[in-house]
């Protein structure tokens, strides 16, 4: 059962919601309670931060072979997406043929289903990759 | 009354196919059944897509165009009859997802088509009574047609939202009205994956019969004739009955064409009239008025009468995308991607 765990994630997954150090300006997502540069020094400086979803890929893949779970939308793109605000996160680039996917296309997040614990089970949402419009 | 739309948005998925491809696979002539129907493609959901996401989506484009802080909104209602879960509220992710949580009310509606202005009534209550600052109504569907049903060639996806409140209106809602009778020209029984429908009864005794009896009582209520208005939006679950019907009360083509999206989207069920008033929103000119008349079978109709503001012009301005806008670069599919894409297909074990 994994209904808690995605359940503590969910400001993050639905709103980008990040963390950004107060004594560095460095922000991170997903959020840490310690930056790892300033370390105690960034102890209670950790701050919240909405992202804004926007951000260009700096790198992709075409997956053929994909997880159960996406078996219904293979051949699907993974992309390392550069945020605006900085932090470098991993995503699905969705709405787009994988052909038209290109390093340097800025894309923007949407709100998607991720997955589902079975027909019977919870459904998890979160973000994904759009390019830009 | 002095209550209306603050902020308004709309979300259609990017998937489509014709009519053509789906007679292909039952043999029929799609193309001509299309024809017949008004439909020149329908929308489809993504694998990856439902009630949930374009509802999530709808709300977040009507909350960017407005200047008002998600924490002010006092109650979220969501229309539907595709709400992916039974038991657990669209509206609760629709909340957290905007940001308007936890201090508000939040509820999940069903009415056949008509769910959506049902909520867009609530919050209009809720508001007018200072219960609540602001209320988000949204009407979403993912609708179904039985393979090979000629419902499976107009059910589509997509869904709109509206902030309604008292101040920073953008188009005002002088006066709503409904019509309510039990007829049974459309249900879908709990656990049943497709709607059955009673053929031709959907249409003079059903569809035909609430929206002339609402009208009328709108007309009634504000004095007013169909000349009045410079934008009408039917309920469409094709693209014939709401010309048809439009006609016959006194409405001309240049009236309709912006309400109606079903030729070109589908019928989106508790999203079409809402969308159709989403892509009014988008032409009209401050001091247009607009006739809004929603159906919803089991059955009921529901009348709003819309005058926009000065401040829509405003409101447009920036980065602020059209419904048209968003229905660019579209993915057209055949009938198999389709059928896969709906869970047409079933996988054992997946």
């Amino acid at each position: 059962m994994e209904v808690a765990r995605f359940w503590r994630e969910n400001q993050s997954r639905y709103n980008m919601q990040g963390k950004k150090c107060g004594a560095c300006g460095i922000v991170y997502f997903p959020p840490r309670d310690l930056c790892p540069k300033c370390r105690r020094e960034s102890i209670g400086k950790m701050e919240k931060l909405k992202l804004s979803g926007k951000g260009k890929i700096i790198s992709y893949t075409v997956v053929h072979d994909g997880l159960p779970a996406f078996s219904m939308q293979v051949p699907y793109t993974m992309a390392i997406i550069e945020l605006e605000e900085g932090p470098k996160i991993t995503g699905q680039i969705v709405d787009v043929k994988p052909d038209e996917v290109k390093i340097g296309t800025e894309v923007e997040a949407v709100f998607r289903k991720l997955g589902q614990e079975g027909e019977c089970g919870v459904i998890h949402y979160g973000y994904k990759f759009v390019p830009k419009e | 009354m002095t209550v209306g739309i603050v902020g308004y948005g709309g979300y259609v998925p990017k998937y489509r196919i014709t009519p053509d491809n789906i007679g292909k696979v039952w043999g029929v002539d799609g193309a001509a059944r299309g024809k017949g129907l008004g439909i020149q493609m329908k929308s489809i959901p993504s694998p990856d897509e439902d009630v949930i996401t374009i509802a999530v989506s709808a709300a977040r484009k009507a909350m960017k165009g407005c200047d008002v802080c998600p924490d002010d909104i006092g109650a979220i209602y969501v229309g539907s009859e595709s709400h992916p879960y039974a038991v657990k509220p669209t509206a609760t992710i629709v909340s957290e997802a905007i940001g308007a949580a936890p201090d508000l009310t939040a509820a999940d509606y069903e009415f056949a088509c008509k769910a959506g202005t049902a909520a867009i009534q609530t919050c209009m209550g809720l508001v007018l009574s200072d219960m609540v600052k602001y209320g988000m109504a949204i009407g979403a569907d993912t609708s179904q047609g039985a393979p090979g049903d000629p419902l499976e060639y107009s059910a589509s996806a997509g869904g709109a939202a509206f902030l309604i409140g008292k101040e920073n209106m953008i188009a005002e809602i002088n006066h709503t009205v409904s019509y309510t009778t039990d007829t049974p020209d459309f249900w879908r029984r709990e656990g049943q994956m497709y709607p059955k429908h009673a053929g031709r009864f959907t249409g003079e005794p059903a569809y035909f019969k609430h929206i002339n009896a609402c009208s009328h009582k709108l007309f009634q209520a504000m004095g007013t004739k169909p000349d009045d208005y410079q934008h009408a939006i039917f309920h469409q679950p094709n693209g014939k009955f709401p010309l048809r019907i439009g006609k016959s009360m006194g409405f001309g083509p240049d009236q309709m064409k912006y309400g109606l999206l079903t030729p070109i989207i589908g019928n989106t069920y508790s999203g079409a009239v809402p969308l159709g008033l989403t892509n009014v929103l988008d032409h009209a000119a401050p001091g247009d008025r607009i006739f809004v008349m929603a159906y919803g079978s089991g059955a009921g109709s529901d009348g709003f009468d819309i005058t926009v503001k000065d401040s829509i012009e405003d409101y447009r301005k920036g980065d602020w995308c059209s419904l048209d806008c968003s229905n660019q670069d579209l993915i057209y599919l055949d009938y198999a991607n389709y059928a896969k894409f709906r869970g047409k297909i079933k996988m054992g074990g997946v």
